[in-house]
């Protein structure tokens, strides 16, 4: 079977929403009810967080969700458990996000064939860096039909852009500006001329932008430099909204986007 | 077999550079040019002249004649206490400062735990008129308030951190996150053998000037450079690092890592990292890691701020996995008794860190002749509400 993001793109290449969660937050049990109301909702593509207590690319909000996640006692193995029976209902791309070690501690191998059984289609890992993705995984995931998402940045050179856009197989992820998750701000001149110049680049890959995206206008601006944008932090802080149903703020949320 | 890293920073399995994507270019660049920088002539020169001139080196090799008589032993202090700011921290800031202005940065940050490395950091910043910003858990920050002090006076901006258990560990996060943050104007002055490659080569280098003076006034005094044993305590591991750098290859040389055991290493407050942990990756490299089954990082203990980490650098690591070092571990109790005795016995006020170093002098069975390194890493002045209420509870 063909991976579920390529598919995707095939039928829609531009505007692509991309919601991030954190898989245990707000409640434990959530996991399933979110990524199945983002479906319905017309979120094209789902990251599920997998927390980890030493988040360093991330922001205070989705620190704070993962810090609560852990403490509701989510884990990799309990998140494969919930999501044993997603392919039933649920069809968009699913995409699991989180920092090496615990994923290692599972066990790489075994990780990636447990995300094919269920039907994952991709992996974000930030910490895994391109070169020993390169020489130590590649052939795993790419035995998984698990396609391996790797950052760009501000700073990453044309070289290493070439070099990533060769080894990826599922879209690259712009980080918007060179900070962590959740720093909000309109988008600016210089993170547009940074836009420009990997559009221009022509690269085989289709492009995502995440990091700072929050509304329907920082969506829109940044879709117009790529495929579409990846909204985060302030998804998450939508979901500590108390007193309303879990999918009804979800709705709320995905909502203001169309 | 080497022990040192190899040129991709691989201490056997342990090391490597685990870092996210927006810090590569940094980090690329510093791999790319460290060893150029640091090896050069103009370098070498002035770090030599700054480390004698300023930081007060060589530090003595003090023949202590009272703890040679109770251990049975030749025992020798290195004295890293009476170094500029208190500490061997000083060594690697001159290093790492040196670096940054070569490369051109003008705002240094660093992360801290005892507070040590945030002053020795301070200090050198101050020297070079650089922006200088030092994260400390919040609390650290409450348990070493007189370095904290002295690091606001220097000029430091320190900022607290509640995140996680406010030690170490989640000062070394919030430092990378800046770092992330602010990459094109900021150097991170790291403050050990941890982190992403350069980092614990290069640390371990500016910090070999320890065991490369022991080497020099071992043959002075004795008429061999290599002594029987050095003793160090190990947190990431950087005066450890130091005093063995120059002995690593000589088999003759018996190296002995002490690590912070807290309340005891099976009391569940502990920061025994190679009884505890396994291999896994945080803060850029992999190593030895106290975790959950899971990969969770579990928070360590120790009533040392600077030993209270749940890692150890990979060189460590490898020295564990190998055998090449022994790792023995003291409580907070034997640190305050081995402080207390050393105080009492010799006049000299050691900081806990180092107490328990001297803490496996009580663990060792040595013969006559062994001639015993033990490495003071720093004094005892911010530790002393630690050390007060201990000996008042005893009394």
């Amino acid at each position: 079977m063909e991976n579920r993001i390529t598919s995707l793109f095939k039928r829609k290449d531009e505007n692509i929403l991309s919601i991030y969660f954190t898989a245990g937050y707000p409640e434990l049990n959530d996991t399933v009810k979110i990524i199945s109301q983002l479906e319905k909702s017309g979120t094209d593509l789902v990251e599920i967080g997998m927390p980890f207590s030493d988040p360093v690319a991330d922001g205070p909000v989705i620190q704070q969700s993962s810090e609560i996640a852990l403490r509701n006692g989510m884990t990799i193995h309990l998140l494969f458990e919930q999501l044993k029976e997603i392919r039933k209902s649920v069809s968009i791309p699913l995409i699991l996000m989180g920092y090496l070690n615990p994923v290692m501690q599972y066990g790489i191998e075994a990780f990636c064939e447990k995300c094919k059984e269920i039907g994952i289609d991709g992996t974000i890992i930030p910490d895994l860096p391109l070169e020993i993705y390169e020489t130590e995984y590649k052939e795993i995931f790419e035995k998984n039909t698990l396609s391996n998402i790797f950052l760009v940045t501000p700073q990453t050179s044309d070289e290493r852009i070439k070099q990533i856009d060769s080894l990826s197989t599922g879209f690259i992820y712009m980080v918007s500006s060179s900070s962590t998750t959740g720093v909000k701000g309109a988008v600016n001149e210089e993170q547009i001329s940074y836009f420009e110049r990997i559009r221009k680049m022509n690269l085989r890959s289709k492009r995502l932008i995440g990091f700072g995206i929050y509304d329907k206008a920082s969506f829109e601006k940044a879709s117009g430099y790529a495929n579409g944008a990846i909204i985060g932090s302030a998804f998450v802080k939508a979901l500590e909204d108390e007193g309303t149903e879990t999918e009804t703020r979800v709705k709320n949320f995905v909502q203001k986007f169309y | 077999m080497s022990y040192q890293s190899d040129d991709k920073g691989y201490y056997g399995e342990f090391g490597g550079a685990f870092i996210p994507e927006m810090m590569y270019p940094n980090v690329h660049q510093l791999q790319n040019c460290y060893l150029e920088i640091i090896e050069s002539d103009d370098f070498r020169q002035e770090f030599k002249q700054l480390l004698r001139d300023y930081a007060g080196r060589p530090s003595p090799l003090y023949y202590s004649d009272r703890l040679s008589d109770h251990y049975y032993a030749k025992i020798y202090l290195k004295r890293e206490d009476l170094n500029h700011t208190g500490s061997h921290k000083i060594n690697n800031t001159i290093g790492q400062i040196l670096l940054a202005k070569q490369l051109g940065k003008t705002r240094i940050i660093a992360e801290t735990g005892a507070g040590q490395h945030g002053v020795a950091t301070a200090t050198v910043c101050a020297r070079a008129g650089l922006d200088c910003i030092v994260y400390m858990g919040a609390l650290d920050v409450a348990r070493q308030s007189p370095n904290v002090e002295k690091m606001k006076m220097l000029g430091a901006e320190v900022r607290p951190v509640f995140s996680g258990n406010k030690t170490l560990k989640d000062a070394t996060n919030e430092a990378i996150r800046d770092w992330i943050n602010n990459p094109v104007d900021t150097h991170y002055i790291l403050g050990s053998v941890v982190g992403p490659h350069p980092y614990p080569d290069m640390v371990a280098r500016f910090q070999s000037v320890i065991s490369e003076e022991i080497r020099m006034q071992l043959l002075e005094k004795t008429g061999k450079e290599t002594p029987d044993y050095v003793i160090a305590c190990v947190g990431g591991g950087s005066n450890a690092a130091g005093a063995f750098y120059h002995f690593l290859d000589d088999p003759t040389v018996k190296l002995i890592a002490v690590e912070a055991a807290g309340k005891g290493v099976d009391s569940g407050e502990s920061a025994a990292t190679t009884q505890l942990g396994r291999t896994g990756v945080l803060h850029g490299s992999k190593s030895l890691l106290m975790q959950t089954p899971d990969g969770q990082i579990v928070e360590p203990y120790s009533l040392s701020a600077g030993l209270d980490y749940p890692g150890i650098g990979p060189m460590h690591a490898n020295l564990f996995v190998t055998k090449r070092a022994q790792f023995l571990s003291a409580t907070d109790d034997e640190a305050l008794r081995a402080a207390l005795y050393l105080t009492q016995k010799e006049g000299i006020i050691p900081a806990l860190e180092s107490a328990h170093a001297l803490a496996a002098l009580e663990m060792i069975e040595f013969k006559p002749d062994d001639v015993v390194v033990v490495n003071v890493s720093g004094r005892g002045d911010k530790d002393m509400e630690a050390y007060l209420s201990y000996y008042q509870s005893t009394k």
